[in-house]
């Protein structure tokens, strides 16, 4: 197990480079960060050299990249040009999404699952074809939609919740927005279920504790669901990065100052640093989510044995 | 992911058996082949054939927009139109469906706006599927460096966030056309083929008739072209399918935020943007371009749903 977390940690090096460079190349090269500093006005042309030099610009891009890269391992993700630290801002940030993305966790993962189990059971019932069903249309409703539509039922119309999230950004206010924010993966995570359930429920050993005379619930909850929720399981850990980034639009909708506002701003505004830096963390975040995912198989299917 | 492994395990196997009986015979009595069984169930499934109608719709409407409504989507009449509410009377008249807040009529807007959700869709999924699908195919037959080597390139693509990243692309320009807001989703959409591609030729590669093919002397292209790739596209035609409902939604969602395509170029995106500022006083500015790119989304979801119903019949 040891040696397999090294060598999994080993190969995420040469990802993790490729990833950033590929990040760092497409901000600085694709945009020119210091026109993009003075906005629609042109820059002098002796400032435009000085914040170049001062920001390494005049280099090649890999010796940007090394000096970047270097400033990072040292925790300084350099200054946002409005003078702000970009770690300050990821400080604010990153508590927001973080939570955020818990309840929208939270929420795929009850309803995803309940759905799933209910449909994979009945499979090619009613029950079955209409939960099919939603989860096609769930999954065809772009975020900025759905985030639209629930924003005004419930935050303009019944008055339900506020329709807007305030700085602080507490849970009950992130509810809407994580429901929002989740949709999509949980018509995925009800999918994964009911064809998981509905294949194990063959199985032999469901089969045996039938036999056997075991209770209906406990063989629901402890032989089946124990053996169909490995690729759901999977699936949430790669969604937790998905979610962190993903949250650009309901942060737009909802105006919750998070990750995704962050980065939108940053992106529209060609603030480099902050573009990079974010990035780099959800990198990170991306690789160690997928690592945890492969460490979890082995602990919830013994028959996975890592050498 | 376990869904597409789980397809490439089981197809190649049912068309081993198929192929090489057909190849046989040539008096009629053909055994039904992989896709000839897919296309009897497809037809008889309500949720392709409601998926192909519409999706039939929408080609009609991007080739021939006015031969649904006489209005221009662009023309606006701020004195007479200004937020009108929708006449649901007057089926597709002008009026149908209401104004926006520049007074031009919804429904012209959303007749002309097809074109260009359909135009990125397509070109989208055909260039993902070739480049991917390249990828994918030599990574899965030749293994060894090559395969390290283009794996950890598509590792490194898929490592940012695809909104994010095509967002970043598309900044850098300043005319945002529909060809380029097809090269931003290409730029990172094209690892998902791949891997699904590695994975299904991978799982068919070492099967008995690409055996036979080497032995009887053939070049390296041709088992490729002629005997890897016709049975290791199901899934890879299962996912693109897929993932032009998802790239449809994401020029919608790039346009909505601004950074996809700009006037004067219609789009549902554009449109829900613009409709939001109304929410309170005219929702139906919002709702009807929304619901009209969540059904065609859901017309190529839906779609690809059913072939992967039907190519795969063990997630029945």
């Amino acid at each position: 197990m040891g040696r397999y977390v090294i060598r999994r940690l080993l190969q995420m090096i040469p990802v993790f480079i490729g990833s950033t460079f590929l990040i760092f190349f497409m901000v600085y090269t694709l945009g020119d960060p210091v026109a993009a500093l003075f906005g629609d006005k042109a820059p002098d042309p002796a400032t435009a050299a000085r914040i170049r030099q001062e920001l390494y610009l005049d280099e090649p891009l890999w010796k940007q990249y090394l000096h970047y890269m270097g400033q990072i391992l040292t925790g300084d993700f350099g200054t946002a040009f409005n003078g702000q630290k970009v770690t300050e801002l990821m400080s604010n940030a990153f508590p927001v999404t973080l939570r955020l993305t818990l309840v929208a966790i939270v929420f795929e993962i009850v309803v995803g699952i309940v759905l799933g189990v209910l449909s994979g059971l009945r499979r090619g019932r009613s029950v079955d074809t209409s939960v099919l069903l939603l989860t096609l249309v769930v999954v065809s409703i772009p975020t900025f939609v759905s985030g639209y539509v629930l924003q005004f039922l419930f935050g303009v119309k019944w008055g339900l919740v506020p329709p807007a999230v305030s700085p602080e950004a507490p849970v009950d206010e992130l509810i809407l927005p994580g429901v929002v924010l989740g949709l999509t993966s949980l018509a995925y995570v009800t999918r994964l279920t009911r064809t998981s359930i509905a294949e194990n429920s063959r199985a032999d050993y469901i089969r045996t504790a039938v036999a056997k005379g075991l209770p209906r619930r406990r063989i629901i909850t402890r032989h089946l669901l124990r053996n169909s929720l490995i690729p759901v399981v999977t699936f949430i850990g790669t969604d937790v990065g998905a979610l962190m980034g993903g949250a650009i639009v309901t942060e737009r909708i909802f105006n919750i100052h998070g990750v995704g506002y962050q980065l939108f701003q940053g992106i529209l505004r060609q603030n480099s640093p902050t573009v990079v830096g974010f990035v780099t963390i959800l990198v990170i975040v991306f690789l160690l989510a997928n690592l945890l995912v492969d460490l979890l198989y082995a602990v919830l299917d013994p028959r996975i044995r890592y050498a | 992911m376990p869904e597409a492994t789980e397809g490439t395990a089981t197809l190649p196997a049912a068309e081993e058996q198929a192929v090489p009986k057909s190849q046989g015979r040539s008096d009629g009595a053909k055994p039904r082949s992989l896709w000839s069984d897919a296309w009897r169930d497809l037809r008889r499934n309500p949720l392709f054939v409601a998926s192909a109608v519409l999706i039939l719709l929408l080609l009609v409407m991007t080739a021939f927009p006015s031969l649904f409504t006489d209005a221009s989507p662009r023309d606006g009449n701020l004195q007479g139109a200004f937020l009108k509410d929708p006449e649901y009377g007057k089926v597709f008249s002008a009026e149908w469906l209401g104004y926006d807040g520049q007074g031009r009529s919804i429904w012209a807007r959303l007749v002309y706006g097809a074109r260009a959700s359909v135009i990125v869709g397509v070109v989208v999924t055909a260039a993902v599927t070739l480049f991917g699908g390249l990828v994918g195919m030599l990574a899965g037959y030749f293994g060894g460096w090559l395969d390290s080597l283009l794996s950890r390139l598509t590792d490194i693509f898929a490592g940012i966030p695809f909104l994010l990243g095509a967002m970043v692309v598309l900044t850098s320009f300043d005319v945002r056309s529909v060809w380029v807001v097809s090269a931003a989703l290409v730029f990172l959409g094209w690892t998902q083929i791949a891997r699904v591609m590695r994975g299904s030729v991978i799982s068919c590669k070492q099967a008995d008739y690409v055996v036979a093919a080497k032995a009887l002397g053939a070049g390296t292209g041709r088992i490729l072209l002629r005997h890897i790739l016709p049975n290791a596209v199901a899934p890879v035609i299962v996912v693109a399918t897929i993932a032009l409902g998802g790239y449809i939604s994401a020029e919608a969602t790039l346009s909505y935020l601004g950074i996809g395509l700009a006037d004067p170029v219609v789009s549902w995106g554009i449109d829900v943007s613009a409709g939001k500022d109304q929410l309170r006083n005219a929702p139906h500015v919002l709702l009807f371009p929304a619901l009209m790119v969540s059904i065609t989304v859901l017309a190529f979801i839906m779609l690809g749903d059913a072939v992967r119903n039907a190519l795969d019949p063990k997630l029945r």
